[in-house]
């Protein structure tokens, strides 16, 4: 074959790239390399010496770790089971009432709602701890209005109650983010299709079902996705509200916690950077398979609609 | 505007400074400490009082934050920039120092004589042999009351464990206050105020907190387990909901007036001072019975130890030795009442509630935490599960046997006792 002429190299593609590949790079990439690296090797005598997968030996092996580990990781599922059933079955509920023409202020009802969501975790923490207390919340006295004083008790307190409570406070905060996401979801399903249904007979309730659910699936499991890496990797919640060591009884110790003490140590208990490493890897390695499972079981199956 | 101000003044300072320290003959002298806190009390009452006796010799007090001061003192000693005075953490943060040579030997140190040997153990070798900052200052635990309550209902200062129930039992029964503040919800309000307050009395003191180092005892034997018993029959004295009740709650409650008693530390004692509209008493941890030996928890919390890079070694030397002297001692436990000197000569404080606290010292045996000494090393924590097992014993959740056996064979994954 005769010798085609030789394309230019396209520079322009390297270098526009290159503020993003190396931001990203220097901010995601190197640090994480680092974590993987840093939990394959443990400080002895002062210098850190190369130990295999013996600190995830370690986080398995020995009761005083895996314990943690497990508890950690089974408040931390019942803490996304939560937001599962709760959280977005209400952010779906929301944004279809928001999308239906006849309500009025709905402009009003949205930001209401997603105002929570720009709010720190310090401040949602706080404002809740005070608003349970039993000594100055308001909890207590509005429930005695309505006559349930008897079915208030000091949730974040109670270890069956705890987690729940939190997760229930988290889903308050972000409940938001679900509801714009099908908010926009809904608004852009073309109206000659709302209108083809209704020519069929198909209107209200199972309008919602037959025909603007499925068109919004996909958009369901991308806030499935993103509910998922956002509680396995939740920290400052439990954190603000319920300190380092996740009280009661480790009863609301997630991930993130079990992680914060590990690594930075928490008064008398000296941090250890090698173990917290080898928790970040597993929690990495969690949300990974999980986001796996979610690109190549449920999103490959999901239908398209071109409109 | 206020950064800007800011940034200039500290810039100016730090011109005017340097420049004073290039034209001085002076010897000065940096003290490195996270007590901010403390920067009025340094500027205006110590250091003018050392420099007046001490000509020659300059100080500067130079705080940094307390979350920050561990990894910059690590940080400083390492390049070299350290001051040469270095106020210590108690136990291991202080002890990791010294092994890496940052801290000097000041076993020798005139002055050092001042001090018992509970005094020093937070500053210490294992072996007791070396010791590296003189002590400075202990918090010390007991119940604050509420004298106008007392008063009202008619109740004796409770001094043995039955004349403690029957005090609470009447303030329940009575109604208008609630009998004990405390809660649970951060858990180490548990065991600091609860478990090392009324501990030592059953375990006797150092007795027991150095057999448990040496392994001849355990946490599961009566002494260690009787404590938690009793904070399992402080349940029903507690306020409603005292699960979710944190310690700023809990100081509110008391000086607000609607709580009787409070387990305490001294260090409570400035604020409520402040907050408190009602008079207030102190009382020891109750004993098992009349006539018995009290102990009382007298926390070593502060010390100062010499940067051994110092190029003042002689003048820091100086002013360690004041540091141990009963004249620093005058001047900071009543710049900041409930932090108690730990010179064995008694100094003469002003604040009512302080002088009670101080007081018990005499009739009681001092001992110190005893979760800290080298018990509070490993992995799990002893200290940190001490915390979450008061709290479940209070909470009703484990049995004071339950809680001990947990805590002893964490304790046993780790630490091996030397025979």
């Amino acid at each position: 074959m005769a010798a085609a002429p030789k394309r230019p190299f396209r520079w322009h593609i390297v270098v526009f790239l290159a503020p993003a590949v190396l931001v990203y790079s220097a901010i995601m990439i190197l640090p994480l390399a680092g974590t993987l690296q840093l939990s394959l090797f443990r400080n002895i005598d002062q210098s850190q010496i190369f130990v295999g997968l013996a600190n995830f030996r370690t986080l398995f092996g020995d009761p005083n770790w895996s314990v943690g580990f497990w508890n950690a990781l089974r408040n931390n599922v019942w803490f996304f089971i939560i937001h599962m059933i709760v959280q977005n079955p209400i952010g779906v509920l929301l944004a279809a009432l928001l999308s239906s023409p006849r309500l009025r202020f709905s402009a009003f009802y949205r930001t209401a709602i997603f105002v929570p969501t720009i709010l720190s975790f310090v401040i949602v923490g706080f404002a809740w701890k005070l608003i349970l207390s039993p000594l100055w919340g308001v909890a207590p006295n509005l429930m005695d209005l309505v006559g349930l004083k008897s079915l208030f008790t000091p949730w974040l307190g109670k270890e069956q109650y705890a987690l729940t409570t939190l997760s229930l406070i988290s889903v308050w905060q972000f409940v938001g983010i679900p509801m714009m996401l099908i908010y926009a979801a809904l608004l852009s399903i073309p109206e000659e299709v709302i209108e083809a249904a209704e020519c069929d007979g198909i209107t209200g309730m199972s309008q919602f079902w037959k025909i603007k659910l499925p068109l919004i699936l996909p958009s369901i499991g991308i806030i499935s996705i993103l509910t998922f890496v956002g509680n396995f990797n939740a920290f400052d919640l439990i954190y603000t509200a319920q300190g380092a060591l996740a009280g009661p009884n480790y009863s609301t110790d997630i991930l993130g916690t079990f992680l914060y003490r590990a690594f930075f140590g928490f008064q008398l208990q000296v941090g250890d950077p090698n173990m917290g490493a080898a928790i970040a890897t597993m929690m990495f390695l969690i949300i990974l398979g999980g986001v796996c499972v979610y690109l190549f079981l449920v999103q490959t199956r999901l239908r398209r609609y071109q409109f | 505007m206020t950064t800007k101000l800011l940034t200039a003044l500290l810039l100016g300072t730090s011109i005017l400074g340097s420049a004073g320290m290039a034209y001085a003959q002076d010897v000065t002298l940096n003290i490195e400490s996270w007590r901010g806190d403390d920067l009025a009390i340094w500027k205006d009452k110590l250091i003018p009082a050392f420099e007046a006796k001490n000509p020659g010799i300059k100080v500067v007090f130079a705080p940094s934050a307390p979350t920050e001061y561990d990894a910059a003192m690590g940080a400083k000693l390492a390049a070299g920039s350290a001051g040469d005075l270095i106020t210590c953490r108690p136990f291991d943060k202080s002890l990791e120092l010294f092994k890496k040579g940052n801290l000097a030997d000041i076993s020798t140190l005139p002055g050092m004589e001042n001090f018992s040997d509970v005094a020093k153990a937070a500053w210490q070798t294992d072996d007791g042999k070396s010791s590296f900052c003189v002590p400075m200052a202990s918090v010390i635990h007991g119940f604050i009351y509420n004298k106008d309550a007392f008063d009202q209902l008619g109740i004796k200062v409770p001094t043995t464990n039955e004349e403690f129930y029957a005090a609470l039992d009447k303030i329940k029964a009575d109604g208008t206050y609630i009998p004990m503040a405390m809660g649970t919800k951060d858990l180490w309000e548990a065991a600091t105020m609860g478990y090392q307050n009324i501990g030592p009395n059953y375990w006797k003191g150092e007795e027991g907190r150095t057999a448990l180092i040496k392994g001849e005892q355990k946490l599961t034997d009566p002494q260690w387990v009787a404590p938690f018993a009793e904070l399992a029959k402080w349940k029903p004295y507690l306020g409603d909901g005292f699960e979710a009740q944190t310690y700023p709650d809990s100081q509110n409650l008391f000086t607000l007036g609607r709580a009787a008693i409070y387990p305490a530390g001294s260090w409570e004692i400035g604020l409520f001072n402040t907050q408190a509209q009602f008079k207030m008493g102190a009382f020891p941890p109750p004993v098992q019975k009349a006539g018995d030996t009290c102990y009382i928890s007298d926390h070593t919390d502060i010390g100062m130890g010499l940067n051994a890079a110092s190029k003042n070694a002689d003048a820091a030397k100086t002013f360690l030795t004041w540091v141990a002297s009963p004249d620093f001692a005058t001047i900071y436990a009543n710049a900041l009442p409930g932090f108690f000197s730990l010179n064995k000569t008694p100094v003469k404080m002003e604040d009512p509630l302080a002088q009670e606290f101080v007081s018990w010292r005499d009739k009681c045996k001092s001992t110190i935490r005893s979760t800290y000494q080298i018990l509070g090393r490993g992995t799990p924590n002893l200290e940190n599960e001490t915390w979450v097992e008061s709290a479940n014993v209070i909470n009703g959740t484990d049995t004071p046997e339950a809680a001990a056996k947990k805590l002893q064979d964490g304790l046993d994954s780790w630490y091996k006792p030397a025979k």
